[in-house]
């Protein structure tokens, strides 16, 4: 009987299309756009100036804050300018804009691997720090951050997500067939960060050859062990991987530190083995570029900053007339309405699906059949939260735990009305949030 | 068979009294001493329980009036001063009139001058397309046209506008409650000063982009060009990133604006005259006026500035 987690959640159909294309390097750009907040937390500031003359992998932006992340540059070349570009919500957000020409690395970065034995928890973090590396499964959050807890709490098991939940999606799924030794060297460099003795690899099993691969590296290995899982979405999820895993579950409001659990994708995963050991910043991540109507669905590796129309042009496709472009998965990636935006940290992939398949049906009134309640992964009313931040109830919102959702679009997917549930929730949590916020500056 | 009834209606009828009794003294017990003068204010008020007042409803607004003792601050937005000066006979107090306001949309916006770039499929409401993204079109400024306005009057003063896409607001109607400027993610409402037979000039924008920018997605685009600013003979015009704003306290809805603003952002309403014989107004006269609200002092004022306007136009 193979793991999962406990409440809830959905089977969409995989579209794995890209599953059986190796990982592409994509030419490269001639002009990129490098976003100076690809993170949560505070934005980057700029330490170049226009007419400055980088390389590729030089610090061109430095963390603004604790919880922020460094930004180097991901071509040589010289910066042109500082203006905005749209982000995946379309607002333009302030770019570092570099022109290429060729293709010149920092000379820090190596080409043949360090010996990592002798590396201190202390130098790893603050490689991982100066690298800049967030969370690259979409969340964006800095993983120094995530590597030290706060005190009194300790880390007892590193958990790896290979998960990949997500339909369409395959670029971690490659990354771990073609990458899979970096991987383990990244996973036991994690451990150390941590202190942890013990580590998990969830993979789920539609992705057989990956499990098979990284089963066969991890033969001798006491410390690591790869765990198949059972295929339901939202799996990929923090708090459900945790849960799938360990059984344990994140208390609603805490950090999943709480059940010793700290978790990292495959791709964060990979780039701390190329920041600590190459001394290589992350610069240049796997993006999925797939859709039904591509010629040639694949898995690139792209330097940040490229616009996404590269992406698509590259995969055989001209123009876009109808439909949805999707920077992200087909569940919780975003429709974006311009192709001009750039590849930033955290994107995993980009979707084009066609009219028929994306829009959306005829919204009609709620039957209280329940199945929101069912597939919802947090064991929350998706229904009466909907209801709710509908009435602007924001204290009965509250009261029953929006804040608690993931956002993972479970239960607008399987409403049979075809209720847009999960818009107004997060209208929801966007208001209770901005209560819970100015009632906690009030107490202080 | 009859001392049945009897009894019955006796033991009821003294249970009944008793009850009373007790009810009396528990009732003189716990009485809840409030300022009678709060009905009468709460009386004197509109009852619509807008919240346009900045209180929680009528009642809470009355309360508040009684026990502060003081009107300086405060207006009934929907009574206007009449109501206010009636509050003001009930509690002995002082009011100063205040000037009526009515919520104007500044956007511009129309399906010709901002063509869709993009279809949205969410949930129907201008709050979640906000927070979803930047907008059907071009400008990340400009109206949405979901309708929370509309959703949120309930004085049924505002309505969407099928030709235009945007919100049109009913000034008779309008009781200048705020509750659609509450409701604006785009915060495009404004509050502004009524002028006699609801005459407007307002600058129908808020693109904050540069010129060149705004002006690609909107041909209503206010550039930023400060050409009104400079026109302007009130100082009623300032100009904030790229964008000029109107003081409605201090226009005296002269016109010279309009005529400079090169991009039409500058609108004019409910004019009886148009503003220069033979060009096109950028928006029409919406509807037959059916009651003028007096104001005298600032009739004279209107008239002499739209005659000095005149000339200069002319010559």
């Amino acid at each position: 009987m193979l793991k999962t987690f406990k409440i809830g959640g959905i089977h969409p159909a995989g579209n794995k299309l890209s599953a059986g294309k190796p990982i592409e390097k994509l030419p490269l750009p001639k002009i990129v756009f490098i976003p100076i907040a690809q993170h949560i937390g505070a934005p980057a500031k700029p330490i170049v100036q226009i007419g400055d003359k980088v390389k590729a992998g030089q610090l061109i932006a430095q963390a603004g804050g604790f919880v922020s992340a460094n930004i180097h540059s991901s071509v040589s070349g010289t910066v042109k300018k500082f203006a905005p570009a749209p982000d995946s919500g379309g607002y333009p957000k302030q770019c570092i804009v570099i022109e290429r020409e060729g293709d010149e690395w920092e000379e820090s970065i190596l080409n043949k691997e360090e010996n990592g034995d002798a590396l201190d928890s202390k130098t790893i973090i603050d490689r991982i720090k100066q690298a800049g590396i967030v969370g690259m499964g979409g969340a964006t959050f800095p993983t120094h951050v995530k590597l030290m807890p706060p005190p009194g709490k300790k880390a007892e098991i590193l958990i790896i997500n290979g998960v990949e939940c997500e339909p369409y999606l395959t670029a971690d799924h490659r990354l771990m067939l073609e990458k899979g030794e970096e991987i383990i060297k990244g996973i036991h460099l994690l451990m150390k960060a941590l202190n942890v003795k013990k580590s998990c690899i969830g993979i789920e099993n539609n992705k057989q050859d990956a499990i098979k691969h990284l089963t066969e590296l991890t033969s001798g290995d006491p410390e690591v062990t790869v765990v198949p899982l059972k295929m339901k979405y939202p799996q990929g999820g923090e708090k459900q991987l945790i849960n799938a895993i360990t059984g344990r579950e994140v208390p609603s409001g805490a950090l999943p530190i709480e059940t010793g659990a700290v978790v990292s994708n495959v791709g964060t995963t990979f780039a701390v083995y190329e920041a600590v050991l190459k001394n290589k910043p992350l610069f240049e991540r796997v993006v999925t570029v797939t859709g039904k109507r591509l010629s040639k669905p694949s898995n690139f590796l792209v330097r940040i900053g490229t616009p996404i129309k590269e992406l698509i042009e590259a995969a055989g496709v001209s123009s876009i007339e109808g439909g949805k472009v999707i920077c992200g998965g087909p569940m919780m990636g975003r429709a974006v309405n311009s192709t001009d935006i750039p590849v930033s940290k955290g994107t995993s992939g980009v979707l084009l699906l066609p009219e028929e398949e994306s829009k959306r049906g005829q919204e009609q009134d709620c039957i209280r059949c329940g199945r929101c309640i069912t597939v919802c992964p947090m064991g929350l009313e998706p229904y009466l939260l909907a209801t709710v931040s509908l009435k602007k109830q924001w204290d009965v919102a509250e009261e029953h735990n929006v804040m608690d959702c993931i956002e993972c679009g479970s239960c607008s997917f399987t409403c049979p009305t075809n209720r847009p549930l999960l818009d107004y929730i997060r209208q929801g949590k966007k208001n209770v949030g901005g209560i819970l916020r100015a009632r906690k500056i009030k107490k202080q | 068979m009859n001392t049945v009834i009897i009894y019955s209606i006796i033991i009821l009828s003294s249970i009944g009294i008793m009850a009373a009794v007790i009810l009396y003294f528990v009732a003189q017990k716990f009485k809840v001493h409030e300022n009678p003068k709060i009905d009468e204010v709460e009386k004197a008020l509109p009852g619509a329980n807008c919240g346009g007042c900045g209180f929680a409803g009528c009642r809470a607004f009355a309360e508040v009036c009684v026990k502060d003792n003081d009107l300086s601050d405060k207006l009934c937005s929907v009574g206007g001063n009449e109501t206010m000066e009636n509050i003001a006979g009930i509690l002995n107090l002082k009011v100063e009139k205040k000037a009526p306001r009515v919520a104007v949309v500044r956007c511009n916006g129309t399906c010709e001058n901002r063509p869709k770039t993009s279809h949205f499929d969410g949930a129907s409401s201008c709050a979640v397309e906000a927070s979803i993204y930047s907008g059907d079109t071009g400008c990340q400024f400009g109206c949405l046209g979901e309708g929370d306005c509309v959703a949120a009057c309930n004085f049924d003063a505002i309505h969407m506008n099928p030709e235009t896409g945007l919100p049109e607001v009913n000034d008779d109607k309008c009781v200048a409650c705020g509750a659609c400027v509450e409701a604006c993610p785009r915060n495009l409402i404004e509050l502004r000063k009524k002028a006699p037979r609801n005459m407007k000039v307002y600058v129908a924008c808020r693109n904050e982009e540069k010129g060149g920018v705004g002006r690609k997605s909107c041909k209503a685009a206010c550039i930023g060009c400060g050409k009104c600013v400079q026109v302007c003979p009130f100082d009623a015009i300032t100009l904030k990133d790229n964008l000029a704003y109107i003081d409605s306290d201090k226009c005296r809805l002269c016109r010279k604006c309009v005529v400079v603003c090169p991009t039409h952002a500058i609108i004019d309403v409910n004019f009886p005259k148009p503003l220069i014989k033979g060009t096109p107004k950028p928006k029409p006269v919406k509807k037959p006026l059916t009651e003028t609200v007096p104001k005298p002092a600032a009739k004279p004022e209107t008239k002499e500035t739209e005659k000095t306007e005149k000339k200069e136009v002319t010559v």
